[in-house]
């Protein structure tokens, strides 16, 4: 028998062009995929240098960064709205297929790629975006590149790119009641911090990440960059051939059993070798909520604000983070008043966890002081949710509805949390100004964040799962 | 791109960690569609207040790091974001040269498409160059093929780099145009290749 493999070497084998000694393998990439912030200088590269797309029919292009999530056709700030048109110009000039902000497609970028079944086992996907790690969910190799390397692509469907290590994070044991897929990858960089992927890719595994529906897996994948690691992804198995049958760009019929059946035989091999790694008991992880201004300042929702004095490492960074933060030392996180709670981003805005916020919200009432958004990810979350009512439970509980996009995760848009206000957010980045200048941000899970909404402060969501039954 | 062989420059200390692309350029400005006019919003939220006005408690602002070209920071530098904004407003202003203990990913990669020479250096050597530049004009001069950073008093270190990137950086290449030189493999690949069927998009 052959060597045993792990799941990213079968990918990256079967994708390297060239190979030769002394440089990065040249890597042939599936799938590219665009949207209109960090795409228009690659363009104007082509144009300059009068190249072509290569591969339109492997590029798929979406506007989600800047798009207004209410009165969707009135862009009042000029520049995003130039950028929007360039891209629409840029899709059309170069033959890029292109879901524009009315299209019933539009949505966040790496929501609309799993829906639409562009995003498959197996594929190497790339996209300028750093959360392009979400794809990995299906056991694809996927990841963020800069403005450069979109050119590059555009241009020549392939990228250099040196081999990666790889890390496995294994996760045994289970979640507990109300504790989520977030509140996993939180703890997970809680615990490891935000440089400790970098150079690798990650492979998650073990008990209860096989027990993570598909949603949940991107959630996890998702914030794989955010420990470091441009890529991060999970073997396929029976949940991911699931998710992908009967998806729009998913073969049908018996060449769906075919390929399904490819996409399985991609998992790690039994026995095969990680260059490390590093294991995680599920059944310890609680709800996460984060304090300071990286994403691994977390801590249980029942702790506290870390004391400075008694750190070990890293002092002048935790006393700064607090600061900003407008927090005290030894604060407990339950006594955190929030005024704005979003429910959105490329990390928790799928149908499934807009169902788990509305399963809090149903019946409550936003508390007073309190500004509350969902955001759906893409327009057909957001009509499968009406579909199904959940907009009538949130905008009956005095939350705002709002049409498909990035919004307040990095606010390119509107939707901006004022200086020195403090935010309950859904997202993956809590940095410094990132929802706003001098905002105040907290990840938290998508249950998490809508007690929030109701109660005003952070509070322990597991005190719901009794009343809604877990 | 500008090729860069010997760089000699005013360092510029930033005594943080984990200093994410959000902070190096934040995403207002985002918006534009060309590459240049970065660097006037380098660092900008805590360069400057929310009138427009300098702060004075940030170190950038010190005249003392007036053309300052070589960007000394600390862990994880780089980290979040891809955007390659970050990158062009680090060279707009004026840097050639980040040194850092460690690199985001993305980050790093970055640099190079910009001619921007990007050194991992040990931490004790980088807590060094640290303290000698926020406590006066401090220069270094960077040697990329000998791969050597020096002083000329006592510091003189090897930094590593891969040997795809040293070449980059020293021709000033266009790598699409290298690339393209490949282009018969690129061809061959897609011919043999039957991922195509699971692709979809046709």
């Amino acid at each position: 028998m052959s060597q045993p493999k792990t799941i990213v070497e079968k990918i990256w084998d079967q994708h390297v062009v060239h190979e030769e000694e002394g440089k990065p393998n040249l890597l042939y990439i599936d799938l590219h995929l665009i949207h209109e912030v960090t795409s228009p200088q690659a363009f104007e590269g082509l144009r300059m240098s009068g190249r072509k797309v290569r591969r339109p029919d492997r590029t798929f292009a979406t506007m989600d960064h800047n798009v207004p999530t209410i009165h969707r056709n009135v862009i009042k700030d000029a520049v995003s709205k130039k950028q929007m048109e360039t891209l629409e110009a840029n899709c059309e000039e170069f033959g890029v297929r292109l879901a524009d902000i009315n299209h019933p497609d539009q949505g966040i970028v790496h929501v609309i790629g799993p829906e639409l079944g562009l995003t498959q086992p197996g594929k190497t996907i790339v996209c300028g975006d750093s959360h392009t790690s979400t794809h990995g969910a299906f056991g694809a190799l996927a990841f963020g590149i800069g403005t450069s390397e979109v050119e590059h692509v555009l241009a020549t469907q392939s990228l250099w790119q040196s081999r990666p290590k790889t890390l496995q994070i294994k996760v045994d044991g289970l979640l507990g009641t109300g504790v989520t897929a977030k509140d996993l990858i939180l703890a997970i960089i809680g615990k490891y911090g935000v440089r400790f992927g970098t150079g690798y890719v990650i492979e998650y595994t073990g008990e209860a990440v096989r027990n993570l529906s598909m949603e949940e897996r991107m959630t996890v994948c998702n914030m794989s960059i955010e420990a470091g690691a441009r890529a991060g992804l999970i073997s396929p198995d029976a949940t991911t051939v699931d998710y992908l049958k009967g998806k729009r760009y998913v073969p049908e019929g018996e060449a769906f059993d075919e390929v399904a059946e490819e996409w399985l035989a991609l998992a790690s091999d039994e026995g095969a070798e990680y260059d490390q790694t590093l294991s995680i008991h599920a059944d310890e992880i609680e709800p996460q909520v984060t304090w300071g201004t990286n994403p691994a300042q977390c801590v249980p929702v029942g702790g506290r604000v870390p004391d400075p004095k008694e750190a070990d490492n890293d002092r002048d960074g935790i006393e700064r983070a607090i600061e900003y933060m407008g927090l005290e030392p030894n604060q407990s996180i339950e006594s955190i008043p929030v005024e704005h709670v979003f429910i959105g981003s490329c990390t928790n805005s799928r149908l499934s966890d807009l169902r788990k916020a509305a399963e809090i919200v149903r019946g409550g009432r936003v508390h007073e002081g309190v500004r509350a958004l969902v955001v759906p990810g893409s327009k057909s979350v957001k009509d499968a949710a009406e579909a199904e009512g959940l907009d009538t439970i949130f905008i009956t509980a005095g939350f705002e509805w709002r049409e498909a996009g990035c919004s307040m995760c990095l606010a390119m848009n509107d939707d901006i949390v004022p200086p020195g206000e403090r935010c309950a957010s859904t997202s993956n980045r809590n940095f410094e100004g990132r929802q706003g200048n001098g905002a105040r941000t907290h990840l938290v899970s998508p249950e998490m964040a809508a007690a929030a909404a109701l109660e005003g402060h952070f509070v322990d969501v597991r005190k719901y799962a009794i009343t809604v039954g877990g | 791109m500008e090729p860069i062989k010997q760089h000699k420059g005013l360092v510029y200390p930033l005594d943080r960690e984990n200093v994410d692309t959000d902070q190096i350029i934040p995403k207002q400005f985002l918006k534009r569609i060309e590459r240049q006019g970065f660097g006037q919003f380098l660092f900008y939220n805590w360069r400057f207040y929310d009138d427009g006005t300098p702060r004075e408690d940030f170190s950038l602002n010190d005249s003392k790091y007036d053309g300052a070209s070589i960007l000394v920071g600390g862990e994880n530098f780089g980290c979040g974001s891809s955007r390659e904004h970050a990158p062009w407003a680090i060279q707009d202003y004026g840097f050639r040269v980040v040194i850092a203990p460690s690199f985001a990913d993305i980050f790093y990669n970055n640099c190079f498409k910009n001619g921007i020479l990007p050194i991992q250096l040990p931490k004790t050597v980088v807590d060094q160059l640290m303290e000698k530049a926020s406590k006066e004009k401090y220069e270094v001069e960077v040697d990329l093929e000998r791969q050597v950073i020096f002083d000329g008093s006592d510091i003189e270190v090897f930094f590593d780099i891969q040997s795809y990137h040293k070449e980059m950086l020293l021709n000033g290449w266009d790598e699409i145009a290298v690339t393209l030189t490949y282009e018969d493999k690129i061809d061959q690949y897609e011919k043999q290749n039957k991922g195509v069927k699971t692709l979809g998009i046709s």
